[in-house]
């Protein structure tokens, strides 16, 4: 119990960490977002003809952001913090003209289907693939799988991306090369809808799937190929149980443990990658409205997608960590160590 | 020490407290052949032991391909020039530019050779970076403990929760880096993390073995105990790491660059990806400027190939364990086969 208390307490630390540590480059940008929306509205109205209020200027910009440029970076990241705790206020998009909060809550569904079904497709491939390949050590599956496995892990994961995007989105048109679901469709249980969103989340789930894929299937292999000489295996085999039962009881279970950290950072890689591969397929998840912010300067979504993404690893890091004191019992007695 | 001091095994070894005799041997042998042998220990045992895996050797190769395309080629390869042929030429259609030629006439070929400076700078600068950074704080917090390994590795937690593009990104847009070296070390700035993570759970294991608690009870301090007994251990594990930094900041720039998302200064790879999707609808229209694309393209998969293979290959050359495993279920067939 205490060990779960512990996990859970230090995510917070660093989630809170991570946040501070971009909050303070937020507020270091050149100009600082405040002065970049104020120098925006003074324009436009100028523009306008309209008359310049510099007191309601700098009262709007401080609602659009959420910053008081008074406030020092701790006693802001307090508040912007604070906000986001209580109300869920992270400012307001000016690009899109809504809250922060809800462009990005609009596009989340989207990036998670996109990258949970990646991942967990690359991780059930990676232990299915590692598994095989040491079964059939030395044999001829084994070496071509490795070769292949090497390969892809080798090549950027955007390479398959705009190779997939040229062949099928436009040399043969059979997928779509952008947005979520087809303009004309219904949003709902229709066939129409779903089809569309799994033919348009097809590519980037895919370029996710290769990305999660290759990396530990070796590291998998050389657990199983070192596991497949052990004892209690051989008196598993001894008992006569059949060999799918050994197999997916007695090796994989126990050859999965040390690539399991690998799949916690896997995690992480695969939410960051997920910037390049949304645009790359202009998929409108929150990696796209993120560099799409960027490009017009909207900091405060910049920065509520990037929240966004450190509060998921975050979360994916956590469950990791919990989960890995149930799949391995032994985990958590090096507690204890003396310190020089 | 003079034959006149006392000793306790009366003067039968020569060897002095602690030691091995290695300094009076040292000064027994005569510069040159000392030169040899450590041309042997450090140069040409490694050497052969890398040559001796396929993978060592063909990714060691790959990557001493690039290195010569980078420094040699360069001054072989004249630099690209405006119209040296008709715009969008297409590739093996003129024999004289092989490889086609981009919006404005310019060889595909030769801007790739001369974009690989720009690439190995930006992958030496990522390895300085994050190597340096990640053995510093993963040795440091590993062998220390208490207090400052949970210090430490808080702040490597912090880095491996920011998401690392995004973060980049982030950093990028606030100041946009011009200098290769520069950009490399941006890009590094969350793969040390992850090394420091690795070393120090190894590091745990170390600091319990005998000799460096004998290191320890010698009154060493920590900076020697870290430098001399830790760190030769780790070497093959930190060269490792060094190939895969280096694969992550030459993927991560060219997907930058290619995104349009860092400024464009130097000519590299992602620039010219960038230009033959933009200036040549390379992506909707592969048959026109498609070999624009490719070929940068084809270049850094190649690099990256290189660097992954030789990580691999050393991976299994320096694992004593792995490879005592490997030939044990090679020759003894022992619960090898279903």
């Amino acid at each position: 119990m205490r060990y779960y208390v512990q996990r859970v307490f230090q995510a917070i630390i660093t989630f809170v960490g991570g946040l501070f540590l971009t909050y303070c480059l937020y507020r270091l940008m050149p100009g600082g977002p405040v002065q970049a929306i104020v120098a925006r509205i003074v324009s436009r109205r100028v523009r306008q003809g309209r008359p310049v209020d510099a007191q309601e200027i700098g009262a709007q910009a401080e609602r659009m952001t959420g910053i008081n440029p008074e406030h020092g970076i701790l006693e802001g990241f307090y508040n912007y913090v604070f906000n986001i705790v209580v109300y869920q206020d992270f400012g307001r998009s000016i690009g899109f003209s809504d809250p922060v909060f809800d462009v990005l809550f609009r596009a989340m569904p989207w990036s998670l289907f996109i990258s949970g079904y990646g991942l967990l497709l690359g991780f059930t491939a990676t232990v299915l693939v590692g598994t095989l390949m040491a079964w059939n050590e030395g044999t001829k599956t084994d070496s071509g799988l490795t070769v292949f496995v090497l390969t892809m892990n080798s090549i950027p994961y955007y390479v398959g991306a705009i190779f997939m995007l040229v062949i099928f989105g436009f040399e043969w048109g059979v997928l779509p090369t952008g947005g979520r679901f087809p303009q004309s469709a219904e949003p709902g249980f229709n066939a129409e809808f779903m089809i569309g969103v799994v033919s348009h989340g097809a590519m980037p789930i895919l370029s996710t799937f290769i990305l999660g894929f290759a990396a530990g299937s070796l590291g998998m292999r050389a657990n199983t190929v070192r596991i497949m000489g052990s004892d209690y295996l051989r008196s598993a085999e001894l008992r006569g149980l059949s060999t799918n039962r050994i197999l997916t009881r007695y090796l994989a279970r126990n050859a999965i443990l040390p690539i399991y950290t690998g799949l916690v950072i896997g995690i992480s890689a695969v939410f960051s990658s997920s910037v390049v591969t949304e645009r790359i397929f202009q998929y409108p998840g929150v990696g796209w409205y993120m560099l799409e912010a960027l490009e017009l300067q909207d900091y405060p979504l910049v920065m509520g997608g990037f929240v966004f993404f450190a509060g998921l690893t975050v979360i994916a890091i956590l469950i990791a960590d919990l989960t890995y004191g149930l799949i391995d019992p032994r985990a958590g007695d090096a507690a204890s160590r003396e310190s020089f | 020490m003079t034959d006149d001091d006392i000793q306790s095994d009366g003067g039968a070894t020569k060897e002095e407290i602690f030691g091995t005799g290695d300094a009076v041997e040292r000064a027994r042998t005569p510069p040159a052949q000392r030169l040899k042998r450590m041309y042997d220990i450090y140069v040409r045992t490694p050497l052969l032991v890398g040559w001796s895996d396929w993978r060592t050797r063909i990714g060691g190769l790959g990557i001493l391909f690039y290195i010569l395309m980078g420094t040699v080629g360069v001054l072989i390869v004249p630099s690209p020039q405006i119209n040296e042929g008709p715009n969008f030429l297409g590739p093996f259609e003129d024999f004289s530019i092989i490889t086609g030629t981009d919006y404005i006439g310019r060889s595909v070929g030769k801007q790739v050779v001369h974009s690989t400076p720009a690439m190995l700078q930006m992958a030496l600068a990522g390895i300085v970076f994050a190597i340096g950074l990640g053995v510093l704080i993963g040795l440091v917090a590993g062998y220390k403990g208490g207090t400052i390994d949970r210090a430490l590795m808080t702040v490597t937690d912090v880095f491996i929760v920011l998401p690392g593009l995004p973060l980049i990104i982030v950093i990028a847009s606030i100041y946009p880096p011009r200098d290769p070296f520069l950009v490399g070390s941006i890009l590094a700035i969350n793969a040390w993390a992850g090394l420091a993570r690795q070393l120090r759970s190894q590091v745990l294991t170390l600091r319990e073995e005998d000799y460096v608690e004998a290191a320890r009870a010698m009154g060493l301090g920590t900076p020697t105990i870290i430098m001399q007994e830790i760190m030769p251990k780790l070497a093959p594990f930190i060269l490792i790491s060094a190939a895969g930094a280096a694969t992550a900041v030459i993927v991560a720039s060219v997907a930058l660059y290619f995104l349009g998302i860092l400024p464009f200064t130097s000519d590299n790879w992602g620039v010219m990806m960038n230009f033959a999707r933009l200036r040549g609808n390379a992506i909707a229209n592969p048959g026109h400027a498609g070999h624009w694309l490719f070929l940068p393209l084809l270049a850094l998969s190649g690099l990256t190939f290189a660097l992954t293979l030789f990580s691999q290959g050393l991976d299994r050359v320096f694992n004593p364990q792995l490879r005592a495993r490997h030939s044990k279920t090679v020759t003894d067939d022992e619960g090898g086969e279903p």
